[in-house]
């Protein structure tokens, strides 16, 4: 369908298109099974961020709080990458990855389901 | 002497005597919204004011409340009545009311100000002017009466910057700015029937008797002065209706499209007044699960019974927010918990007494699924560690409401749920399939959302940290974070002889 308007049609483009963030990509991530945590975080990374500074650095960040994540091992993780399985090069950037503007990742850990395995 | 006219003729002459018919511009040029939503009015006579107010009589009525109200504000202000509520943590609802709330009711003056002057109808025209006068009149009395507390309490000294600003606050602000930015028909629609008419009393019936629950007189004061226009607008939503819809056949599956989408709009902005009813207020007079039942899945369920015969069946979705309805506050409150750092209120952790009440009122899923999480926080917050979200969260395009809620209608309330669009090469998220129905409908449109956190994460909300942000906000330090220990907190322990030991309180 199309939005029917009076005073001419919208504008062209996106308001969120990649150029509208200055050399920067969004990219959101959940950890699932780990509600306490809450939704998906976005973050602006520049494309070429090696996969390796993500899981390094931003997932001690942003999930370092919850007392699952000491448990973790990212060897035995899995992921999901907008919706399909995901096995990621570390070696490589997002880019070289295939993870896009807007793309949503999403991190498994069997066995780790959350404080005293609530999903929480 | 003239004789005098009788009711029935003033109000003729009052309102439908004060139109007239063009001759130098084409009615159309005079009217330029009227037509292109393609709602066919066939005869604006057929227009029935169910209330019959001409503006005289307005006045009289609406001066004779505000004398009420005010002599009861000033008593209330001369003898610190905020002194007597259940605790200041209340005063968070009350923040919550003023930033969310109260600028839509400006939001509303101004739509229907609009639709007095885009509505060929003189009975349409008077109608809505007397609405939009009476929606100035709510948010003034509403900023009157909050401003004692704003003397005593923190976070309600900007409200309307921060509701054209802050990230929770652009889940009200981007509904009515979505009907706004529509036809006048589709706007009485949302505002009048699926906002004022199907959902009033699950916003106001909280917000109020929660303030007489909480020993909050000058709220509940304003809340009577606004009930009689309130019970007017809900009038008119109804009626709107089943004129559009009467007036020609081609109306039906338009006016029926917008409210199922008005309907889930205006839903949404509702959770955070659920959260806000089960979580902020100290003593809550009912639950939101028990609220939607007598107000939604009850009376609504028997109004579209009576509009079955205009051929109008219940909005889309809205099994969905019934089978919401036992985890609605709780997605919403946490989310709310662990970012109130950028929140100009404060959260905590519920008491002892609180989580047994919400057991009590959640049997099915509290205990389960989000009693574990409270433990959890609290453990956290024991060692030391309040939890605080690190990150920002990601929004759903349509509602802005952060991606909190769950697969609860596939039967898997503990996975986020997500949905997703690609429109002109871009993929967009939505928290749901209603949410993704209504972006899939008009993606021009929402393509072009301002949404909060990517609008941060562009560097357009006064810098790349969160103190940054919090200042182009107009918050101040003491309006965000914890409860327990704030400034809110600690005023009223000192003003009522309490301990400011934690520890031993809690």
């Amino acid at each position: 369908m199309t939005v029917k308007t009076n005073y001419g049609a919208y504008p062209d483009g996106n308001k969120d298109a990649l150029d509208t963030f200055h050399g920067n990509q969004l990219v959101y991530f959940a950890w699932d099974d780990h509600l306490g945590l809450g939704t998906a975080f976005a973050f602006p990374f520049p494309p070429e961020m090696p996969f390796l500074a993500f899981t390094g650095e931003v997932l001690p960040n942003v999930c370092g709080a919850h007392p699952d994540f000491e448990k973790v091992d990212l060897a035995k993780a899995t992921w999901i990458l907008d919706g399909e399985s995901f096995i990621p090069d570390e070696s490589k950037n997002l880019i070289e990855n295939g993870i896009g503007h807007k793309s949503l990742l999403r991190l498994k850990t069997p066995g780790l389901t959350g404080y005293k395995g609530s999903g929480s | 002497m003239a004789k005098k006219l009788n009711m029935r003729k003033r109000y003729e002459l009052l309102t439908r005597g004060l139109g007239w018919e063009p001759t130098y511009q084409s009615k159309e040029k005079v009217f330029p919204q009227e037509s292109y939503e393609g709602i066919k009015i066939v005869d604006w006579d057929k227009w029935e004011d169910p209330f019959r107010l001409t503006a005289d009589a307005y006045w009289k009525y609406q001066a004779e409340k505000d004398k009420k109200l005010y002599a009861i504000i000033d008593s209330f202000s001369q003898n610190n009545g905020h002194l007597n509520l259940t605790n200041a943590s209340y005063i968070n609802a009350l923040k919550l009311f003023i930033q969310g709330v109260s600028p839509l009711e400006y939001g509303a003056h101004r739509g229907y100000a609009n639709l007095a002057r885009q509505f060929s109808g003189e009975g349409a025209q008077i109608a809505c002017q007397m609405q939009s006068i009476d929606e100035l009149r709510h948010l003034q009395t509403q900023i009157h009466t909050l401003s004692h507390y704003n003397k005593h309490f923190t976070g309600l000294h900007d409200p309307f910057h921060m509701h054209d600003n802050v990230w929770y606050l652009s889940v009200p602000k981007s509904y009515f700015e979505d009907a706004k930015s529509a036809g006048p028909f589709e706007f009485i629609t949302s505002i009048s029937f699926a906002f004022e008419y199907i959902l009033t009393n699950l916003l106001f019936v909280p917000f109020m008797s929660g303030a007489a629950h909480n020993g909050d007189m000058a709220t509940v004061t304003f809340g009577f002065s606004a009930q009689s226009d309130e019970s007017r607008h809900m009038t008119l939503g109804l009626e709107i209706i089943k004129f559009i819809v009467e007036q020609h056949e081609d109306n039906l599956e338009i006016v029926q499209g917008w409210i199922d989408k008005h309907f889930w709009r205006a839903y949404r902005v509702l959770g955070l007044v659920s959260a806000m009813q089960d979580y902020m207020l100290p003593d809550s007079p009912m639950s939101w699960k028990e609220a939607w039942d007598i107000y939604f899945v009850d009376n609504c369920g028997a109004l579209f019974k009576d509009l079955g015969r205009y051929g109008l069946r219940m909005p889309k979705f809205h099994e969905q927010a019934t089978a919401e309805a036992e985890h609605l506050s709780h997605q919403i409150y946490f989310t709310l918990y662990q970012f109130s750092h950028a929140a100009a209120f404060q959260t905590e952790i519920p008491s002892k007494e609180k989580m047994d009440w919400l057991s009590e009122k959640y049997p099915n899923t509290f205990d389960k699924y989000y009693r574990p999480r409270w433990e959890m926080y609290a453990e956290m917050e024991k060692q030391g560690k309040r939890y605080f979200n690190a990150g920002l969260p990601q929004l759903c395009q349509v509602c802005q409401v952060p991606m909190c809620f769950t697969e609860i209608s596939k039967g898997r309330p503990l996975d986020l749920s997500y949905r997703l669009s690609e429109f002109k090469g871009d993929k967009f998220h939505t928290c749901t399939d209603a949410c993704k129905a209504i972006f899939d409908h008009e993606p021009e449109k929402y393509a072009h959302a301002w949404l909060p956190v990517h609008q941060i994460l562009k560097g357009n909300c006064g810098g790349e940290g969160i103190p940054d942000v919090l200042k182009h906000y107009h918050f101040n330090p003491e309006d965000t974070g914890e409860y327990k220990g704030s400034a809110d907190d600690l005023s009223w322990r000192e003003a009522h002889g309490e301990s400011n030991d934690f520890e031993e309180s809690a």
